[in-house]
């Protein structure tokens, strides 16, 4: 009565083919990583050194460290989250917890689609025009994070609005039933049990512009200054251009350097996300309902 | 309220609720045709009838809470105690206040029981300003002692509302409204999550306030509707069919279709 059928050995061998098909394109998934990892480790990794991470340039890019370059790249990353999470918060609260389902909803909704489907070769000359240009920032660093923070924009938005839908509408209900306002709500009920989903969302998020090369490279990124920036409207070395400009623009560069630069970016990008997500963890844990 | 009062000789003291003509729209769709209904004060009464009968629509539009989907639209008057709430004058905040409401599903606000019990007035004192520590206290105990939680609950007033098993969950969600001072409550189906143990304390609970509040009560259940209501409105397609005191119309229906309902011929 329950032995089986040549049917169900059929089935169950068709079965293991497709599990193992399955799993092993998993597996191509994690090799590119591993790989990428693994080359930046066994070639840049010689390259690191206090040195390499603290002392300017030297001999046209040939030798020294990056240390302007790291610099840069932190500021540029600091100041386009400073632009963009604000905005991009406010945002989403607004399309969230206020915004009725009508024409203009949609519109918006579908700007902020396409504005994330923009190429970022796009959003560079955006950038140039908008803000090298028309407000007269010049190169700067101003310029370049302002480019980097409406190319994030989209991406902090969708963050933030889906860890504000994560917040169960039963509390909403139960708060605007008991007559307090959209924005009673927001305050005492939606924001404090999103707010560490909106966190490290954006972390998440911004920590790839760390990476962004092209709508830095017209609106202030400099191929060659061994200044570290004093202030928003000076010009910067960033990781991203510094490893375009030694792999391709520059000629006897050791080959261990550009390796090097890669690892040190991918380490800060790594970081972040670890941090972010070690946060996520932490403070899901703590919350039940 | 700022609703213009009507004259005092069209005011009926005893009704707490007067619906009159009240017809709504979602959208195309007439969800509520030409209801008039007279809610007594201090009683309970359930609206009764089969799903899609319009009973949680006219329920929610007591408190206007409908409204949050842009596409409804609603003609005729409902006054409490004399002041048509469909004034477009009238301030929500305030029906709020007035007009509390339990859900279906206990939904208690991520917070601890405590500050379940004082987001009411914490959202409705005159700049938000919280009752000082001793006055908090004194209001907590007093709503949860009026919902029967006090014993229970008294050396946990730090958990979370959440954490508590959903009948206290749903005592609970009654207990935030009171300290306010409504004075009628709305319940959605307050027992359909509950066991039968559970929904047997909340029943109790909801006949113990009624006289205090006016209770307006939406049921699938017809024991619950015969045991723990006083009147009882059944509907049908968006009308009211039938309302009488709850004793006679479950003796002795007076319309064909409410006897074929509560037979459970359908439903």
């Amino acid at each position: 009565m329950f032995e089986a059928t040549a049917q169900n050995r059929r089935n169950r061998k068709v079965e293991g083919l497709f599990r193992l098909l399955f799993l092993w394109m998993t597996c191509m998934l994690i090799l590119p990583v591993a790989l990428i990892l693994g080359v930046l480790i066994v070639r840049g990794g010689p390259a690191i050194s206090w040195e390499f991470l603290f002392t300017q340039p030297m001999n046209n890019m040939t030798a020294g460290g990056i240390l302007p370059a790291l610099v840069g790249t932190v500021w540029l990353v600091v100041v386009a989250l400073i632009a963009s999470v604000p905005v991009g918060v406010a945002a989403a609260l607004y399309l969230s917890e206020y915004a009725p389902d009508n024409r203009l909803t949609r519109a918006i909704n579908l700007a902020i689609i396409n504005l994330a489907g923009v190429p970022s070769i796009v959003h560079a000359l955006f950038g140039l025009g908008a803000f090298v240009i028309f407000f007269r920032f010049g190169t700067s660093v101003l310029a370049a994070s302002l480019t980097l923070a409406v190319m994030t924009l989209p991406v902090v938005i969708v963050a933030t609005r889906e860890s504000l839908q994560t917040v169960p509408l039963a509390f909403r209900e139960a708060c605007w039933n008991m007559g307090a306002t959209r924005w009673q709500t927001i305050r005492k009920i939606v924001l404090p049990n999103s707010i560490s989903g909106i966190l490290t969302g954006v972390i998440l998020e911004v920590s790839r512009t760390s990476g962004e090369t092209a709508p830095i490279m017209f609106t202030g990124a400099a191929f060659f200054l061994p200044f570290l920036p004093q202030g928003v409207l000076d010009q910067t070395m960033a990781m991203s251009l510094h490893l375009f400009v030694i792999s391709t623009q520059v000629p006897d560069v050791p080959e261990h350097m550009p390796f090097g630069v890669a690892l040190v970016l991918i380490s800060m990008v790594l970081a972040m996300n670890g941090i972010s997500i070690a946060f996520r963890v932490y403070l899901r844990g703590r919350k039940k309902w | 309220m700022s609703a213009e009062p009507v004259t005092s000789d069209t005011v009926d003291a005893s009704a707490a609720i007067l619906v009159e003509k009240l017809n709504l729209w979602y959208g195309d769709f007439q969800a509520l045709l030409d209801v008039d209904l007279r809610v007594r004060a201090g009683a309970i009464t359930s609206l009764i009838g089969p799903s899609g009968c319009g009973k949680t629509t006219l329920l929610r539009s007591v408190n206007r809470i409908n409204e949050r989907l842009g596409y409804v639209r609603a003609t005729g008057s409902i006054r409490l105690w004399g002041l048509d709430v469909l004034d477009p004058s009238v301030e929500l905040a305030q029906l709020r206040k007035q007009v509390g409401m339990v859900f279906q599903r206990p939904n208690p606000l991520p917070l601890s029981v405590r500050d379940n019990v004082l987001f009411g007035t914490r959202v409705h004192l005159p700049d938000g300003r919280p009752p000082n520590r001793g006055e908090s206290d004194r209001i907590v105990e007093e709503a949860l002692r009026e919902v029967l939680l006090w014993d229970e609950l008294k050396d946990s007033l730090d958990r979370r509302g959440t954490e508590l098993s959903l009948e206290q969950q749903q005592k609970l969600c009654i207990a935030r409204l009171l300290p306010v001072k409504p004075r009628l409550l709305l319940m959605d189906e307050p027992c359909s999550a509950l066991d039968p143990a559970g929904t047997e304390a909340v029943e109790e609970l909801i006949w113990k306030l009624r006289g205090e509040y006016t209770i307006l009560i939406v049921t699938h259940n017809m024991a619950q509707a015969r045991r723990a209501s006083e009147e009882c409105v059944f509907m049908l397609l968006g009308e009211i069919i039938e309302h009488s005191d709850t004793a006679s119309m479950f003796l002795n229906p007076a319309n064909s279709q409410t006897a074929a309902y509560i037979e459970g011929r359908y439903g």
